[in-house]
């Protein structure tokens, strides 16, 4: 199977997706002549042209109203922000318009429009551009939340996110635009609000998504070498979020150990804890314990930065911990 | 810190216990592991020991009277602790209420007292066969201070997980009495996995004594479609176990000879019938696994090791203790060994490792001039062997009629297990034994 940076899989899920319908197109800042900031969208202005793929201007609640207005008329826009920082800037779109105009409609509007672009923090960009902003969107009843981990799961996911009739939020990562995984030149979706089990252990559940799969797997990994076996429970959609998967891990394994990108306060993990509490009740055989960045801004500072991510030391001392083993 | 004293089940179907004696008065110091007071259960007279150190501060119910397991019965503490909160969390002692389910009204006392918990403090509780009593001392539980564990010594509640509650129901033990390994003592999946095991343990440890228990010490043979369907249409027919009976009539003449020869030697020779019986029917068990089983329902458990159970009569009822290992054991072992347990059985002092654990039963009636009888399997076993009176016959031969001393005996064959040719084939074993009874000491 061909392997291939996840830039290049979100790249052919756009190609694919426009190739197979051509009511799907692309806007945004910089996505057309200089090809993306990130270079998601390279060779799609040449193959697809300047109707299909549009520079905008830099005002993020601008566009993304014409792109829900281009929805409300039979078109399937994809919304490029240059990162989910600025992204913040349209939210009464996304929120407002996109969230809410099939219910204010009374069934009259579907808005089939994605949302994507990187979210959460890359390296030294500070405060006001290191933000994880899953639990923000998934609070919105209207809005799916979809945030792959691995190139795998964001074609896929990507792929499906086009084609839903529904407004999807899709939250890249730019430390994720250079990983690599193996691709299939197959056509193939990964459906949303489906999770998917990473690596199977017995001892306990890592619950994580995003970028933070990958941090699961390589804390995985070293804990192996303890004789701790984990399972690595990818949620891939935040929402609607897969209990079943959550629910099946966590009765095998009875601890688990949530770890996610964001805040602590109201973030995703606090969603899968109160699933657990409700679902797996009688299979605990500990406290869960979340694993988070620090309730801060984010800091420049390096070394403050680092101390402020979720890590693998940290998220190794939560799966002792709830093992009883510290 | 402070240790309560539970009723605890003594046996692995005691619901209650009659507290017959104190052993130790309040004031009198204790030492874990001492006896403080004798306890009837529905099998035997037990001894209750205690669970910590300390001074016994308060007893909770007087001699002869019964409480349900895994009510408070007493304190141990030391001499200045206080102890008001513990004692008013055991309700009324002095009046009991017959029916009104008193440990019920304690565990609500506790838990509100308590401030929370939804841990159910061991409200009486059927035991099924096979549920393990709590681990004594003898448990191969971590030797912390019982005080960091079950009871937290300061009237708190059991700090256990939801996974470890649900476990201990499931497996029907009594989360109060076991050890939690947890941070701050809480009992978690592991601590009742040993607690369970630790019981499991315990008659095989007993049983020990011989031999150790080992992994060989059974074979489980799953079912073939044909005992499938036997076990199914039998018990259709007559249910649950679908019994058929085999008798034969044994010439005693050999072992009467024998008896006779070895009174003579001297009175550490003496023997009896039945231990001669006994003694043979072991041998031909170890002969005749298919017989040496357990019916487990989706399998037979073939026995390698044979634990004969003999029917005692005791006042109180029929009791069967155990003689573990018994085709190992010399007729003067086993002749030894059956007197003390039925000693101890018609004195309810036997302990419960003492009469579980058997493979294969035998009922003697003979002492009381019963010809031949049929007895109940005691299930999981798969046969039981009833024996009568042994009788002068006239017997034809070729010389004239001679008298012979003979005896019947019927067994009764667990349809489901065990076909009729596989019975009589443990029988004939058993007369070539019986009327050879040389070939037991070979």
């Amino acid at each position: 199977m061909p392997v291939i940076t996840y830039r290049d899989a979100l790249n052919h899920a756009l190609r694919e997706e426009m190739q197979r319908d051509d009511r799907v197109f692309l806007m945004g800042e910089e996505v057309a002549v200089y090809q993306g900031a990130y270079k998601v969208s390279k060779g799609l202005l040449q193959e697809f042209g300047e109707m299909r793929v549009v520079d905008t201007p830099i005002t993020e609640l601008g566009f993304a109203g014409v792109g829900v207005g281009a929805a409300m008329v039979g078109l399937r826009p994809i919304i490029e922000f240059m990162t989910w920082n600025f992204g913040i800037l349209a939210l009464d779109q996304v929120l407002n318009s996109a969230a809410k105009l099939l219910y204010m409609s009374g069934g009259q509007y579907n808005i089939p429009i994605v949302f994507r672009g990187p979210n959460g923090a890359a390296l030294q960009l500070s405060a006001q551009h290191s933000q994880a902003f899953e639990s923000w969107l998934a609070h919105i009843p209207g809005l799916k939340v979809v945030t792959p981990g691995t190139p795998y799961d964001a074609k896929g996911l990507l792929k499906s996110a086009i084609r839903d009739d529904n407004p999807v939020c899709f939250l890249e990562g730019e430390m994720l635009y250079n990983t690599k995984g193996e691709v299939p030149d197959e056509e193939y979706v990964v459906p949303i609000g489906q999770a998917d089990l990473k690596r199977e252990g017995e001892h306990c559940s890592i619950i994580t998504n995003g970028k933070m799969v990958l941090l699961a797997m390589q804390v995985a990994d070293q804990l192996a070498k303890d004789g701790i076996n984990v399972d690595v429970v990818d949620l891939r959609t935040v929402r609607p979020m897969d209990v079943d998967a959550i629910r099946t891990s966590v009765e095998k394994t009875n601890r688990a150990v949530v770890l996610e990108e964001g805040w602590e306060i109201c973030g995703i993990g606090t969603q899968v804890v109160d699933y657990i509490q409700r679902e797996c009740f009688d299979s605990l055989d500990a406290p869960v314990i979340r694993v988070h960045q620090a309730d801060v801004p984010m800091p420049y500072a390096k070394n403050l930065e680092r101390a402020a991510k979720p890590d693998a030391a940290k998220t190794i001392a939560a799966v002792r911990k709830v093992m009883y083993l510290d | 810190m402070a240790t309560k004293v539970f009723m605890e089940a003594l046996s692995p179907t005691m619901e209650e216990g009659r507290l017959v004696k104190w052993l130790k008065n309040e004031g009198d110091a204790v030492k874990s592991g001492d006896p403080i007071a004798e306890v009837e259960t529905d099998k035997a007279i037990m001894e209750l020991v205690a669970r910590g150190d300390g001074i016994l501060r308060k007893r909770l119910v007087a001699e002869n009277e019964s409480r349900p397991v895994g009510q408070l019965v007493g304190v141990i503490a030391t001499a200045d602790e206080n102890i008001d909160a513990l004692i008013a969390g055991a309700g009324a002692p002095a009046a009991p209420a017959p029916e009104a389910k008193p440990a019920e009204q304690a565990v609500a006392k506790t838990q509100e007292q308590a401030g929370a918990s939804s841990v159910p403090q061991n409200a009486p509780q059927a035991q099924g066969e096979g549920s393990p009593p709590p681990p004594a001392k003898s448990s191969s539980a971590p030797a912390a201070p019982q005080t960091t564990g079950g009871s937290t010594g300061n009237g708190g509640p059991i700090r256990s997980s939801p996974l470890a509650r649900r476990l201990a129901s499931e497996r029907g033990l009594d989360i109060s009495q076991v050890q939690g390994s947890g941070p701050a003592g809480r009992i978690i999946k592991r601590d009742i996995e040993s607690a369970v095991s630790a019981a499991a343990a315990k008659p095989a440890a007993a049983a020990g004594v011989q031999r150790a228990a080992g992994a060989g010490d059974f074979e489980d043979i799953p079912l073939t479609q044909i005992r499938k369907t036997i076990a199914k249409r039998l018990a259709e027919s007559i249910g649950p176990i679908p019994t058929f009976y085999l008798t034969a009539e044994f010439d005693l003449s050999r072992v009467t000879e024998m008896r006779a020869a070895m009174a003579q030697m001297g009175d550490e020779f003496k023997v009896s019938v039945n231990d001669i019986l006994m003694k043979a029917v072991a041998t031909a068990l170890a002969q005749h696994p298919e017989v040496n089983s357990h019916w487990l329902g989706d399998k037979i458990r073939q026995h390698h090791r044979v634990h004969l159970g003999m029917a005692v009569a005791t006042p109180d009822g029929l009791i069967v203790p155990v003689i573990f290992d018994a085709d190992q054991k010399r007729m003067s072992e086993i002749s030894h060994e059956a007197k003390e347990l039925a000693k101890r059985a018609r004195e309810r002092k036997l302990k419960p490792e003492e009469y579980t654990g058997s493979t294969f039963s035998i009922s003697n009636l003979g002492m009381f001039g019963i010809d031949q009888f049929t007895a109940i399997i005691n299930p999981p076993e798969v046969s039981i062997l009833a024996i009568g009176t042994a009788q002068d016959v006239v017997v034809p031969g070729p010389d004239g009629f001679t008298v012979q001393k003979r005896l019947r005996v019927t067994m009764s064959c667990d349809h489901r297990a065990v076909d009729g040719a596989v019975g009589a084939a443990f029988l004939q074993t058993l007369r070539r034994l019986i009327e050879n009874p040389l070939m037991l000491v070979f």
